[in-house]
């Protein structure tokens, strides 16, 4: 198989050749991702934006009461995300952080995974974020999570046999079923999918490609999908935010 | 998803032809997908769209099963005098949402 010829980066796209999953789409999908009056991702951001300064839980504390304005606060914390966090041992990506606030801060209960109210959070989180360069810190303590969810992505998995580096580092740009492979980095999330005619996170469209490959789906909030998402946003590593986009 | 993004124009020559766009947060269930059970998820779409202007209306559209969530509807009107100008979306299950915003025409 090609792509094992060096060891240490066998099969990563070179640096020139990243692009986003943007440049692959048609002019239309495009045309609606750029405009803010017609991309419905702002939708989930402007109830994120209420839901930041409504008061939740036994401590009866909204967000703002902690971090202020979120377009000062959030700057970059989206493109930080998955970060390592030492109470709990391990990295956790941006819903799991703001559940923890929830728990932890609010005393209120954590949001479910893909409801209305967590997604427009993180939506209206990763939204002040855009333009900014991915910058995932990878030190003694996440190197071990890289690695792990390094070797999901080139594991192969499922009844169909495949690992996400086949298709994503080997054959993006070309064609599976008429769609064009991209090259899988995250830097859309959370991000309006046509297909979902809804917005959704990228443990969803994880769990959506592992059910294609027909493997079986890790939970969402999973370790397995966490260090995966850590693996894809340092691989995806300076490359601009742009959430929410939009995909087809 | 109640809430809406609209663009109207804040100024406008009189006589100009504008732009006017609206985006509904809805889903949009078409009445004809099944559950994993088989059970039908009943239809709930929004039925019409209309734009008043100065509380005469200027455009109005039937919408279908057809037409996909969170629709998005632009349409172009003749700037005639300031005022408001007002999009309302109504539907299913006593759905009804609008959406203003002022114009000045000089």
């Amino acid at each position: 198989m090609v792509g094992l010829a060096s060891a240490a980066l066998a099969g990563e796209i070179p640096r020139a050749e990243r692009r986003s999953g943007y440049e692959f789409m048609s002019r239309e999908t495009r045309a609606m991702q750029d405009d803010d009056g017609a991309n419905p991702g702002l939708l989930w951001v402007l109830e994120g934006e209420t839901a930041w300064s409504r008061k939740v839980g036994a401590a009866g504390r909204a967000c703002v009461d902690c971090h202020g304005d979120a377009r000062a606060s959030m700057k970059g914390v989206a493109a930080r995300h998955p970060v390592f966090d030492a109470a709990r041992g391990r990295p956790v990506d941006l819903e799991q952080r703001i559940n923890a606030c929830r728990t932890d801060r609010q005393q209120a209960a954590p949001l479910a995974y893909e409801s209305r109210e967590l997604l427009a959070l993180t939506a209206y989180v990763a939204r002040q974020s855009r333009g900014r360069p991915i910058e995932v810190t990878i030190d003694e303590r996440t190197r071990p999570f890289l690695e792990a969810g390094r070797a999901t992505f080139e594991r192969r998995q499922g009844q169909l046999n495949l690992a996400c580096t086949q298709c994503h580092d080997e054959h993006w740009g070309r064609r599976l079923a008429g769609n064009v492979v991209p090259q899988a980095h995250p830097t859309g999330y959370p991000l309006y999918r046509l297909e979902w005619q809804s917005l959704g996170s990228l443990q969803r469209r994880l769990r959506g490609c592992l059910a294609g490959i027909r493997a079986e789906p890790y939970d969402y909030g999973a370790p397995e999908l966490v260090d995966l998402e850590l693996y894809l946003m340092w691989r995806a590593r300076e490359m601009a935010i742009d959430a929410p986009a939009v995909r087809p | 998803m109640a809430s809406a993004l609209i663009r109207v124009p804040e100024r406008a020559r009189r006589g100009e032809v504008i732009e006017i766009r609206g985006l509904i947060g809805h889903p949009m269930e078409t009445g004809y997908r099944r559950t994993q059970h088989g059970e039908r998820i009943a239809r709930d779409i929004v039925r019409l769209f209309t734009c008043t202007y100065n509380g005469t209306e200027v455009f109005r559209a039937e919408l279908h099963p057809a037409i996909a969530a969170n629709p998005f509807i632009a349409f172009s009107t003749v700037a005639t005098e300031s005022g408001t100008i007002a999009l309302h979306w109504s539907g299913d299950n006593g759905f009804t949402a609008t959406e203003s915003a002022a114009i000045v025409v000089e």
